[in-house]
């Protein structure tokens, strides 16, 4: 029984003596769009590191549909169904578009890596395996809108496509949650305003959950539907975007005196 | 207008024909060129196999690896030793005696096609080995770790004396390797790396190269995939070893035969043909041959104004030095860069009539 899709237990790491995340339990409910905001150095990035296999928690547990997985490598955490983006982007550079979705697929080649390498070198009866990689691929390009810069160095795509990109890759390793760090950022307003339809779009198509990390109030606002607070690796607040906005812990710790300033609608 | 591509039934077909135009080319050069030329012919494609196996572990998967010749030398060991006759063995075998298993019917006087496979898994295998601890680090390190690794291997081969012979080497073996044995692998070689890189295998491990951060958060397990990888550069590189044995007719453990300057040689090939392009790689290791050849006059004898000026064995390597400071600075990316020499890249260089190219469909 488990109606939360990801669950954090006690979850902290330390880095020597800074507690960069403590004793954070938060469980993210199937099909949400779950918003993680605080300061500087909150710790928000480092969760999603935890989350997804990049750091081995000092104490507490993830849970994903019930299972331990912060023992698993990154890749095998990957394979259960987690996947994410990166507040500096890290596509692969010298890849196409296409390529870059591509690569996305590869690991369901994988399960019996032998005989698929050897399947893939020989050609014998891998034609129709690459086929419905490129087609499933051009199809989630299709979805993010970016068919027409498939065959583009990814490179020399302008940034707002490259942080579409990332999404479109991170959907392509089939996830049931996906981890969006910094979507938003270094974008336009209308550009801003795009992406959290794209954000609740592939929800819909792809039937995901959806953890996002955000500085942009209006977009995190306007597109979760439950965020958490956090501050120096712990969580402060919890709750509607309209219940942690007037949670005077969050106005105190984060938001301060700037928050009239904010427009929040 | 002309499409932009060409088809893939056409681009077979035309590499079909250029296999055929290259095996007349080949009958034609064996019978009417000299044993000197026909012999540099094979070794060229030797070094094609050396240097494209070598492209795709340092350009196309980004390890730097600098062990390539210790996979080389396991090769041209195994194959030899096989390929030798019982009582070939243990004549030259004169101070210690043959091991064990060496020293059968069944290990000795073996066919040149097994042999050579043998030499190819018995390398692989060492590559696993090596592979295995190495494909955990990256960048310098793994570059120092694979040197460290070939010069560990050509220190067992001297001092394992009951299986290699020691410091005396091998002499003796069978003159095998012909045109048609050196450029028959050399085409399976390309034809392995070719299918090899165009496959979804080949396209993780560009994304390795390029963010091995991010491959990792797309599901691929960067250690087993580039330690494919290194496994299949170092089989190829035992191949290129069993023919380069079996042209060479004898080996040693010395660093100029079988050691680290074969591994700066391939080296030198890779980056003038441009790094981790497999076309690349066989025009850096046809001009390596050639030139190699041709530069044998800065070390022969030289008579000027009068005295006679002894020439210096080993001189070619510094003018190679220089050429290949020279692409340094002027060339990085080498002849080809990144790229290959397809067929549709031949198609929308020439505007009208008139497409010649090489190899690599």
């Amino acid at each position: 029984m488990h109606d939360a899709v990801l669950e954090l237990q006690d979850l902290s790491i330390h880095f020597g003596g800074l507690k960069a995340v403590e004793a954070l339990d938060l469980q993210v409910k199937e099909h949400e769009i779950l918003g993680i905001i605080g300061p500087n150095g909150a710790g928000k990035t480092t969760v999603f590191n935890l989350v997804s296999g990049m750091y081995r928690p000092t104490r507490g547990k993830v849970l994903f549909e019930g299972k331990a997985i912060h023992h698993f490598p990154a890749h095998v955490i990957t394979h259960h169904g987690i996947a994410r983006t990166f507040q500096n982007i890290r596509l692969f550079q010298t890849l196409s578009v296409l390529e870059n979705v591509q690569v996305g697929m590869h690991h369901r080649l994988t399960t019996g890596h032998g005989t698929w390498f050897w399947r893939a070198v020989s050609k014998i009866g891998y034609f129709s395996a690459e086929n419905k990689q490129r087609q499933d691929s051009l199809q989630i390009l299709e979805k993010t809108g970016l068919r027409q810069w498939q065959s583009e160095r990814a490179s020399s795509l302008p940034y707002g496509i490259q942080r579409k990109l990332e999404i479109a890759r991170a959907l392509a390793t089939g996830p049931r949650v996906l981890l969006l760090d910094e979507p938003a950022a270094g974008l336009n307003p209308s550009e801003s305003k795009e992406l959290m339809e794209l954000v609740r779009r592939i929800r819909q198509q792809f039937d995901v959950t959806v953890v996002l990390i955000e500085h942009d109030m209006k977009f995190v606002m306007n597109l979760c539907e439950r965020v958490m607070v956090m501050d120096y690796g712990q969580k402060i607040s919890e709750g509607t975007p309209e219940m942690v906005q007037n949670d005077p812990k969050v106005i105190e710790a984060y938001l301060g005196e700037e928050w009239n300033d904010v427009e929040v609608s | 207008m002309r499409p932009k591509k060409l088809s893939n039934t056409t681009q077979t077909i035309l590499t079909f024909g250029l296999v055929v135009l290259a095996v007349l080319l080949l009958l034609l050069a064996e019978d009417n060129l000299n044993t000197y030329l026909v012999r540099i012919i094979s070794l060229t494609g030797v070094f094609g196999i050396m240097a494209v196996s070598l492209t795709f572990v340092n350009g196309a998967s980004g390890m730097l690896s600098l062990g390539h010749a210790g996979f080389v030398a396991v090769g041209a060991y195994t194959s030899s030793l096989l390929t030798m006759s019982l009582a070939q063995k243990q004549t030259s075998f004169l101070l210690t005696g043959v091991a064990f298993p060496l020293n059968t019917e069944l290990l000795s006087n073996m066919p040149f096609l097994p042999a050579t496979l043998l030499g190819g898994i018995v390398a692989a295998g060492v590559a696993f080995v090596v592979g295995w601890p190495s494909m955990r680090l990256a960048g310098d390190y793994l570059a120092i770790t694979t040197l460290g690794f070939a010069e560990i291997i050509r220190i067992v081969l001297l001092n394992a004396s009951r299986f290699t012979n020691g410091s005396l080497g091998l002499k003796g073996i069978s003159p095998f390797t012909n045109v048609w044995w050196s450029w028959g692998w050399l085409l399976v070689t390309l034809l392995f790396f070719a299918s090899y890189a165009k496959s979804s295998f080949g396209r993780a491990l560009r994304a390795i190269r390029d963010d091995p951060v991010a491959a990792k958060t797309m599901g691929i397990n960067v250690f087993r995939h580039q330690l494919v990888s290194f496994t299949a550069g170092g089989f190829f590189a035992g191949i290129a070893g069993s023919l380069y044995a079996h042209w060479l007719t004898s080996i040693d453990p010395k660093p100029t035969t079988l050691g680290m300057m074969l591994t700066f040689n391939t080296l030198i090939m890779i980056v003038i043909g441009g790094l981790g392009s497999l076309s690349g790689a066989v025009i850096g290791a046809g001009l390596f041959a050639v030139l190699s050849e041709l530069l044998r006059v800065v070390e022969s004898d030289t008579v000027l104004f009068g005295f006679r000026i002894a020439g210096i064995s080993g001189m070619r390597m510094l003018v190679f030095s220089a050429l290949f400071i020279l692409v340094m600075i002027f060339r990085q990316q080498g002849i080809m860069g990144r790229k290959e020499l397809t067929w549709n890249a031949l198609w929308q260089k020439i505007p009208t009539s008139g497409k010649r190219g090489n190899r690599n469909a």
